[in-house]
């Protein structure tokens, strides 16, 4: 079975210590985590992590249930990149002469779609969205100039097909054990 | 609801009462001493052990919770004590054992402080525990209490560890208490999908050479019945895993042995012949399967299971049925028809009788002048207890030949460390057996090697008075290693050489009546004696040094490679 990028999607209750739970479970079966993104979801107090991973679908499968037997774990999904809209954001922090010095920046950004977040005296902040390969295009373009800091956030990600989470709540509280 | 207002300390035992626990083992130490003050307030209602070691009173309560079914509760303090938990908590883990362990932490202002004493213990019991949580402030304390309990026991059991910080304990709370019923995110029981079961039942009911290998989950759901209903309806030859062992009377016509390693010969071999296989309440444990590329392929597999993540996690399943087993199989029942596979049958009792020749009666009766076995030992437990007794076994081929060849007519009476493989575990496992199931008699079956490693807790026997009967099969040697090495490392024993002490004499030094055989002709009185004891007995029987457990399914290999000598 070939290895593909899987995203895996956690609806959890938003509890101390589930993190470290669910890391393990990647830990145990020496599978690095790519990316990660913690954030509150579309229902209250409920807690959604975003985890990247590059590995086969047996083994998702096998995590993913391994992740949802987790006790504060309400579902978890896994999705392949076709079935998903998902992106990264970057953050650039560059000197701001360079914005007046030189006019191909000014071109660079025009053409990445990225925006200028905020210029001061001594830098400027460039924020992009997009997929990691924009990013990435983007880092090759600006290194020349030098970069002082780059980062960029763990992808988030929204399915295509519904994630029907308030209906399964639903259903968990109508059939209760 | 009426509340009172008590220490955290009072409520940490009333949510125990509330629970139904009246035995708990543990050590005190000084992040849990205000929970040790109450306890001494409330000892005519919650009897505390006093363990050797915090690992056997984790041992003890899993011990305590696979003879009775009820939750094991053990108490430790902070950093060491809770440390010391450990390894029988991954135990329960991995045997899906029913355990609350409360431990004593530092107080919430010292956390993350490396105080004395302090360790993360959630942070080091989180990969081998079901549910863990530290509580920080004492009106935390009956809520939490209820959801551990309810955690522990329903859906796959499993340990449950609650770190209360000592300010938790000082401090007071209006107590009042509701058992536990309902977690959002938590659903132990899968709803169980009738189409599911019929889809089973028509391929249970076409099969030509059907075969059931049944788990600890039918103890844990307390299917016995069911499960010998099923097989009874259908005529399927039944096998069992290790902690299947004792849920169907050994001597049921269609009982036909162990699956594994060391199991029997036919279920091992015929895994690879019968064309449906059913799964029930066990998990395709490596030792149970050998190599997987060659696990039972011809079979259309049936998996009923309550752990959805076992499914298809290494076994391929034709239908799988996620539910409790005994709904599972009360609805399965009736769609059952009537069959018997005699011929199919005869083919595991054909199997039998080769392993009979090759292994058995030489193991029940050695020839050749040679020294006791440890089969003939079980054999002659089984002689005096009439297949009656809890059998209590540590972890090598002591372990093996215990399940092999004990003889059981009821169910919960085998209790070993399965999964973990942990030494040390039977001593304090009998204790807590004991004391769950006085109406019984215990008798723990543990190697040289074993016995060592938590033989402290002769101590605990001393102190408490419990009957137990302790068995040491000494063959000078870490047997199931030495095994290993013969076969696999050309003879090179590096290390399991055991040079022993005087092993009587450290019982006798525990006021517990003790006897070593060395001949044969003193093992019948000697059992017999041990058996006919009111009190606890140590009974060290020298067996032949280097022999080994077959049948054997070498590390990797098909389960039809299974190999009799």
């Amino acid at each position: 079975m070939e290895n593909k990028t899987f995203t895996i999607s956690v609806y959890s209750e938003n509890n101390v210590g589930l993190l470290n739970r669910i890391s393990g479970i990647f830990l145990k079966r020496h599978i690095n985590i790519l990316s990660l993104n913690v954030s509150e979801s579309e229902i209250e107090n409920v807690s959604r992590f975003i985890i990247v991973v590059d590995t086969t679908e047996k083994w998702v499968q096998n995590i993913v249930g391994q992740i949802e037997k987790q006790i504060e774990v309400i579902k978890a999904f896994y999705h392949v990149d076709d079935e998903t809209i998902f992106l990264e954001n970057a953050l650039f922090k560059i000197e701001s002469g360079l914005l007046f010095d030189e006019r191909q920046i000014q071109n660079i950004i025009k053409e990445s779609n990225s925006e200028i977040v905020t210029v001061s005296r001594k830098f400027f902040v460039i924020s992009k969205s997009g997929r990691r390969s924009e990013i990435t295009e983007l880092h090759a373009k600006l290194k020349p100039f030098g970069i002082m800091q780059f980062v960029r956030s763990g992808r988030i990600s929204v399915s295509k097909e519904p994630m029907e989470i308030s209906t399964l709540l639903q259903e968990l509280n109508i059939n209760k054990y | 609801m009426e509340t009172t207002k008590i220490s955290g300390a009072e409520a940490v035992i009333r949510c125990l009462l509330e629970e139904g626990a009246d035995l708990v083992y543990g050590y005190p130490g000084g992040a849990i001493m205000p929970v040790y003050d109450e306890l001494y307030k409330f000892q005519d209602k919650l009897h505390h052990v006093l363990v050797r070691h915090e690992q056997g009173a984790a041992h003890a309560a899993q011990g305590f919770a696979r003879a009775t079914g009820k939750v094991g509760v053990c108490i430790a303090t902070s950093g060491p004590g809770a440390t010391n938990l450990v390894t029988g908590i991954a135990d329960a883990q991995i045997d899906s054992t029913p355990l609350v362990c409360i431990t004593g932490q530092v107080g919430k202002h010292l956390l993350g402080s490396d105080a004395f004493q302090e360790t993360d213990i959630i942070g080091i019991s989180t990969p081998v525990t079901k549910w863990n949580y530290q509580i920080t402030e004492a009106h935390e304390i009956p809520e939490i209490m209820a959801k551990a309990f309810y955690i522990a026991r329903s859906g796959r059991p499993g340990p449950v560890l609650i770190d209360i910080t000592k300010n938790a304990q000082f401090d007071t709370l209006d107590f009042s208490y509701k058992k536990c019923t309902d977690i959002r995110s938590y659903h132990p029981k899968p709803i169980l999908n009738k189409d599911k079961v019929k889809e089973a039942a028509e391929i249970i009911n076409k099969a030509k050479k059907p075969f059931i290998i049944f788990g600890q989950g039918i103890v844990l759901s307390q299917a016995e019945e069911q499960l010998k209903a099923l097989i009874e309806k259908a005529g399927i030859p039944a096998a069992w895993t290790i902690l299947g062992l004792s849920a169907l009377p050994t001597d049921h016509e269609l009982n036909v042995g162990m699956v594994g390693m060391h199991g029997n010969y036919g279920p091992n071999m015929l895994t690879n012949e019968c064309d449906v296989l059913i799964a029930l309440g066990m998990r395709f444990d490596d030792r149970v399967t050998g190599n997987l590329q060659t696990y039972a392929k011809q079979a259309k597999v049936l998996h009923f299971e309550i752990d959805a993540a076992e499914v298809d996690k290494n076994v391929k399943t034709e239908v799988a049925v996620l539910a409790d087993l005994k709904d599972a199989l009360t609805e399965l029942l009736p769609l059952i028809e009537k069959n018997s596979h005699t011929e199919w049958h005869n083919e595991f009792k054909r199997h039998y009788d080769i392993e009979l020749d090759a292994v058995i009666n030489e193991e029940l009766a050695p020839t050749n002048g040679k020294g006791i076995s440890m089969g003939e030992t079980i054999e002659m437990i089984n002689k005096h207890s009439n297949g009656d007794a809890i059998m209590v076994s540590d972890v090598g081929q002591h372990q093996m030949f215990t399940c092999r060849y004990s003889k059981f007519n009821t169910t919960k009476s085998n209790v070993t460390s399965g999964g973990l493989g942990t030494m040390g575990f039977a001593l304090p496992a009998a204790i807590g057996a004991k004391m769950g199931r006085p109406d019984r008699e215990v008798v723990a079956i543990i190697g040289d090697g074993g016995f060592q490693m938590n033989i402290q807790e002769l101590g605990t026997i001393n102190q408490t008075k419990v009957p137990v009967k302790i068995v040491v099969l000494n063959n000078e040697f870490l047997g199931m290693v030495r095994q290993w090495q013969e076969l696999f490392f050309d003879n090179r024993y590096a290390s399991t050489v055991m040079v022993n002490p005087n092993f009587c004499a450290i019982a006798e030094g525990y006021y517990i009546k003790a006897r070593k055989v060395t001949k044969r002709e003193e093992l019948d009185e000697a059992v017999a004696e041990m058996m006919a004891s009111k009190d606890a007995y140590f009974l060290e029987v020298m067996v032949e040094k280097e022999n080994n457990v077959f049948p054997m399914i070498p590390t990797g290999a098909s389960v039809s490679d299974i190999r009799l000598r």
